[in-house]
């Protein structure tokens, strides 16, 4: 379902790439061996490697490599055990090397594979075209002086890792269920915090348009897009803006924009242009990146069950639908969670309460499942009251409200309101035939014909049991009685 | 391969290195001739031959993922020509 542009002169289909760079989680950086932490004072965490002190060398992270061929796992990609360190020459302010060592020809990582979920349990194959190693720049600040840039370099030198995909998607959606699945996989196998409002998540977006079926157009890169929203918006204004150029007959020319978030446009960087001149070759302070097959084979066999693997036996072996399935394993904590909920108890029921009550009432209260009041064993005994008939669901929603709020037990506040289910048939005829006594014209109109108003004294006897009679059993002796 | 004045100045420009123009003919030709000498050794059939990576048979050295270095922001500073607060102070540079 790409996305197509209705130009004057005919159709048009959007061409997206991506490059994510992701911050590996380690504890040191992926030469030096000073600290990652996000939010320290400035420049607290720069070794002189860091800042590039002359004579400084650098000595690679283990920590880094080994997230860095996890993640190559994860995206089932051509692992290579033999990898360049390769020198990117630019000049900038917070970049003291005047270069970032980067992989070019020989990445660490090759080709692989990312499954995106789209609407309606739709899925999609998007090619991975390589993931590479590479040090972050530090940090410039430009609104704190009057006249001068500040420069931090506390992000100097943190591990990267730079994830290109194909130019595979054909819609924003794509593009965002792509950047989605990627950061659930890096936080399931824990190879980086995906926290993209702290930066360690970017994205590089590649977008050109083409007639349907035609060779793929001239692209443009925009730079550093930090939010799921964004991606979507620059790429709905840039495959726009390059459709209009090319019905007017113009031609698309081949550069870096910056999408202004506040304006929400794009528009050149022609200062970048010159610079992409970048002048690779292999670092000469470093040797090559050299592993054994037994050095991957223990990380794989640490893997931990990613989402796609976890949302089919949540499918097959849980009976749970696949819409379900895919909000449950989005997010590692919730999919968890949900286990601890499931375990020995109805799996559909709990699906059922995990995705409705719970995160309903979560986001009444404002709160996040990190600081839910609930815990899985809490909700699990409303599942229980439920299917074993103690409570009917409509009470037992009631219920689930008052325990967020009082941080109660559920047979705490059951006990204490009398809420249990009335599944006694002899009180339950009794409330029957005293709302039946109560209306005769209705039941007289009910034998006239009016059937529908078998909804009505069900509806009465409901509300003179307080809610708490069985649907089921008012139900059964009720048309009986009714009908005479 | 031969380099023109353009291409030097260009070069130049990249590596912030400052080239007077009546000096860009002669770096012209001495990067020329570096360049047929290296060209000269793609005359060697290095076919079957693994790039040299090192003169030792070496491996990379690794460190473990521990927080070793760091914690001196005044060192790291000490010969910023100018600095604020602990950062370092550059003229403003801005898209």
């Amino acid at each position: 379902m790409g996305m197509i542009i209705q130009g004057a002169t005919g159709d048009w289909e959007v061409v997206i790439g991506l490059e994510v760079h992701a911050q590996v989680s380690s504890n040191a950086k992926l030469f030096s061996g000073s600290a990652t932490e996000y939010g320290a004072e400035q420049n607290t965490q720069v070794s002189f490697v860091d800042a590039a002190m002359p004579g400084m060398l650098p000595v690679i992270n283990r920590a880094a490599v080994e997230q860095a061929v996890k993640t190559g796992l994860g995206l089932k990609a051509k692992i290579n055990n033999f990898s360049v360190f390769d020198r990117k020459n630019y000049f900038y302010a917070d970049l003291p090397q005047g270069y970032q060592i980067s992989q070019f020809l020989q990445p660490i990582v090759g080709e692989g594979i990312l499954t995106i979920d789209l609407k309606d349990g739709v899925t999609r194959e998007i090619g991975i075209t390589r993931l590479h190693l590479e040090q972050d720049a530090g940090k410039s600040i430009h609104d704190q002086h009057p006249s001068m840039t500040l420069v931090d370099l506390n992000r100097s030198g943190v591990a990267l890792m730079e994830i290109v995909s194909e130019p595979d998607m054909r819609s924003p959606e794509e593009a965002a269920a792509y950047v989605k699945k990627l950061r659930s996989i890096l936080r399931y196998l824990g190879t980086c915090d995906g926290n993209m409002d702290e930066g360690s998540m970017r994205a590089d977006v590649n977008v050109s348009v083409r007639r349907p079926g035609d060779e793929l157009g001239t692209r443009c890169e925009m730079k550093n897009i930090n939010s799921v929203r964004f991606i979507q918006a620059a790429i709905v204004y840039e495959a726009n803006r390059q459709v209009d150029i090319l019905e007017e007959g113009g031609t698309i020319a081949q550069e870096t924009r910056l999408y202004d978030s506040v304006k929400g446009e794009t528009r050149s960087m022609r200062s970048k242009e010159e610079a992409h001149d970048y002048r690779y070759f292999p670092d000469p302070d470093l040797l090559p990146l050299e592993f054994d097959d037994a050095f991957v084979n223990a990380i794989k066999a640490d893997l931990p069950e990613l989402p796609d693997a976890k949302k089919d036996r949540f499918i097959s072996e849980m009976g749970i639908s696949p819409y379900d399935a895919g909000v449950l394993v989005a997010e590692k904590e919730v999919a968890d969670f949900f286990e601890l909920v499931a375990k020995g108890r109805d799996a559909k029921l709990s699906a059922n309460w995990v995705t409705g009550e719970f995160f309903g009432n979560l986001k009444r209260t404002g709160n996040t499942l990190a600081t839910s009041p609930i815990s899985a064993d809490a909700l699990g005994e409303v599942v229980d009251l439920v299917k074993d008939g103690t409570i009917s669901n409509r009470i037992a929603k009631e219920v689930f409200e008052e325990m967020f709020d009082t941080g109660k037990s559920a047979s705490a506040i059951v006990d204490e309101k009398g809420l249990k289910q009335v599944s006694d048939t002899g009180a339950i005829e009794v409330a029957i035939d005293e709302v039946i006594a109560a209306n005769p014209e209705k039941l007289a109109e009910y034998r006239g014909g009016k059937d529908k108003l078998l909804g009505f004294f069900m509806g009465q006897v409901m509300k003179n049991t307080g809610g708490k009679a069985n649907p089921g059993i008012v139900n059964k002796l009720l048309k009986p009685k009714l009908d005479g | 391969m031969s380099l023109d004045k353009a291409t030097v100045a260009k070069v130049a420009n990249l590596a912030r290195i400052r080239v007077e123009e009546k000096d860009l003919d002669s770096l012209a030709n001495e990067l020329n001739a570096i360049l047929g000498w290296v060209e000269q050794l793609g005359e060697v059939d290095t076919e079957n031959v693994a790039p040299m990576t090192s003169v030792a048979d070496m491996q990379h050295r690794w460190r473990a993922d521990e927080i070793t270095d760091g914690g001196y922001q005044q060192d790291v500073i000490a010969n910023a020509p100018s600095d604020e607060e602990g950062f370092f102070a550059v003229p403003k540079v801005i898209e």
